[in-house]
C-alpha cells in the first residue's frame, strides 16, 4: 500500500505493507534511526516522535495510519545547525548518561511545554511517565526540562 | 515486533465503514489502536483484516446535550476528554479517570470508543462510565441501538457489540450537582488499575439520597455494587456508613474477582473496601 508523509519538511512516499510499524518506517525505510526502538510493548517511550504535533510512540501505529501526516523525529528538532533549546539543556544539566531513552525523552518534554509553558516539578515527573530512563535516576532531566522552561518565560 | 498480515481499509465516512463492517463480519475495527495493535504484536490477536475508522470526524465531537448531560464521539482521546471543560462540568469523574489512562503519548491517541470496545478489565474509563451511567451509542448498516452501561459490559473483555456494529458515541447524565470521584490503586509500573473504584453520590444537605457505585481492576469487568450503594444511601456518609460500605462491596463482587502473583484475589478484595472509602472522601473533598 502507498504511503505519503511529511517527515521532518521532507516529503516521502513509499510503498508498505499494512502490517509495517511507524516506527520500522522511520528507522528502516527512511534510515532515521535517531528514534529508539527500546520496549517495543508501548511503555518505555524510546520511539516517541511527534505526529500533527501530538507526543505517539511511533511502535504502537502502523506506517498506513500516519499516511498523509506531518511527522517530526529527533532529526527535525535541530534547526540550521543548531541544537533545539531542550537538547542544549539536556546536554547543559547532564540529562543522558547512555543516551538511548534521550530521543524520546526530548520529543515527550517539547511536546509537554508547548501545553503547558509553566510547569511545577511534580507536573514534569509526571508528564515523564510513559519515559523510561534507566541511567539518570531522571534527576537531570526534570532539572534540563525545568531550565528550558525558564527561558521561556523570560528567566534563566 | 509485527503483527502478523492483515488487509487493511481505510473508509471515508461513516456509512462506508458500516457497510464495510457489514460486507466482513470478522473485521476488526482499528481507532486509536493503542489497545488492538500492542495485542497484535505479541500476537495475542490476528486479525484478517482492519478497518481503520480513526479519520472518521463525524464521531470525534465532544458536546453538551439537551438534558445538560454530555455526548463523547468514540474516536475522541482520553487526553481531549481529559481537557474538556463539557466532561469536566457534565462529568468531572470521567474527566479525571482519563487523565488516568496510560501516559500522555497513550492518552494522546487511545480513545474512548476504543477502550469500551476492548474492555480491558485494568481500564479507568470504563469503571466510570459505569458509575456515571453512561449509554453507549452503536449503530451498523441496519440500524442503530443504545446500551445502557448497566448492560454492556458482559465478561472479561466482552461487551454488547455484534459482528458489523461500531461504538460512535458515549451519553453520559448532567452529574454537575452530584458529588462524584474515581480512585484507583494503579500499579507501580504499568500504571493500570490493581483496583479502581468510581462513585456518584446524590446529596441533600449532609445525607446521601442515591449512591452508584462501581468496581474495576479487581473484577473481570466493570461491576455495580449494590450493597454498597444501599449502606451509603440514606446515611450522612459517615464513618459507620463507609465502613459497611466497604464491608459491602466486598460481597458485592466476591464472585467476580481476578488476580495475579503480585495482587490475589483476596488481596484486592480487601482493596476495594479501602478504595471505595477513599473514593467517597474523594468525591465528598
Amino acid at each position: 500500500m502507498k504511503v505519503k508523509m511529511k517527515v521532518n519538511g521532507t516529503m516521502y512516499e513509499r510503498d508498505v505493507e499494512p502490517r509495517m510499524l511507524l516506527v520500522h518506517f522511520l528507522r528502516d525505510e527512511l534510515g532515521l534511526t535517531g528514534t529508539k526502538i527500546g520496549c517495543d510493548t508501548s511503555q518505555c517511550g524510546a520511539c516517541t516522535i511527534h505526529m500533527n504535533g501530538r507526543a505517539l510512540k511511533s511502535c504502537t501505529c502502523l506506517a498506513v495510519q500516519a499516511d498523509g501526516a506531518d511527522i517530526t523525529t529527533i532529526e527535525g528538532m535541530a534547526q540550521n545547525g543548531d541544537l533545539h533549546p531542550m537538547q542544549e539543556s539536556f546536554w547543559e544539566n547532564h540529562g543522558l548518561q547512555c543516551g538511548y531513552c534521550t530521543p524520546g525523552m526530548i520529543m515527550t518534554t517539547t511536546a509537554f511545554l508547548k501545553d503547558h509553558p509553566n510547569p511545577t516539578e511534580a507536573e514534569i515527573r509526571h508528564s515523564l511517565e510513559g519515559n523510561m530512563c534507566r541511567c539518570t535516576g531522571y534527576h537531570n532531566i526534570v532539572k534540563a526540562v525545568k531550565a528550558v522552561a525558564a527561558a521561556n518565560a523570560g528567566g534563566d | 515486533m509485527w503483527p502478523s498480515a492483515f488487509e487493511y481499509q481505510r473508509p471515508v465516512s461513516l456509512a462506508e465503514a458500516l457497510q464495510v463492517l457489514s460486507d466482513h463480519e470478522d473485521a476488526k475495527v482499528l481507532a486509536g489502536g493503542h489497545s488492538l495493535l500492542p495485542a497484535m504484536k505479541l500476537r495475542l490477536a490476528e486479525h484478517e483484516m482492519l478497518v481503520d475508522i480513526g479519520r472518521l470526524s463525524e464521531l470525534k465531537e465532544i458536546i453538551t446535550i439537551r438534558n445538560g448531560g454530555v455526548k463523547i464521539g468514540a474516536l475522541a482521546t482520553h487526553a481531549e476528554i481529559a481537557a474538556s471543560v463539557d466532561v469536566q462540568r457534565a462529568c468531572p469523574a470521567l474527566a479525571s479517570a482519563a487523565g488516568m489512562v496510560g501516559d500522555q503519548q497513550v492518552r494522546n491517541w487511545g480513545t474512548l470508543g476504543g477502550n469500551l470496545a476492548h474492555s480491558d478489565p485494568a481500564s479507568d474509563p470504563t469503571t466510570v462510565v459505569l458509575a456515571c451511567g453512561g449509554t453507549i451509542q452503536i449503530q451498523s448498516a441496519s440500524g442503530s441501538r443504545s446500551v445502557s452501561a448497566d448492560d454492556f459490559f458482559i465478561d472479561l473483555f466482552t461487551v454488547d457489540i455484534n459482528p458489523g456494529e461500531l461504538i460512535t458515541s458515549v451519553e453520559l447524565p448532567d452529574l454537575s450537582r452530584h458529588k462524584s470521584a474515581y480512585v484507583k490503586m494503579a500499579h507501580p509500573a504499568s500504571r493500570y488499575a490493581v483496583v479502581g473504584v468510581g462513585v456518584v453520590l446524590e446529596m441533600s444537605g449532609n445525607t446521601c439520597t442515591s449512591a452508584r457505585v462501581a468496581v474495576g481492576g479487581a473484577t473481570v469487568k466493570p461491576t455495580r455494587a449494590p450493597g454498597a450503594e444501599s449502606a451509603l444511601a440514606g446515611s450522612t456518609l459517615d464513618e459507620a456508613a463507609l465502613n459497611a460500605a466497604a464491608d459491602a462491596v466486598k460481597s458485592d463482587i466476591a464472585d467476580m474477582l481476578i488476580g495475579d502473583m503480585n495482587y490475589p484475589e483476596d488481596y484486592r478484595q480487601e482493596m476495594a473496601g479501602v478504595y471505595l472509602k477513599r473514593a467517597v472522601r474523594a468525591a465528598l473533598s
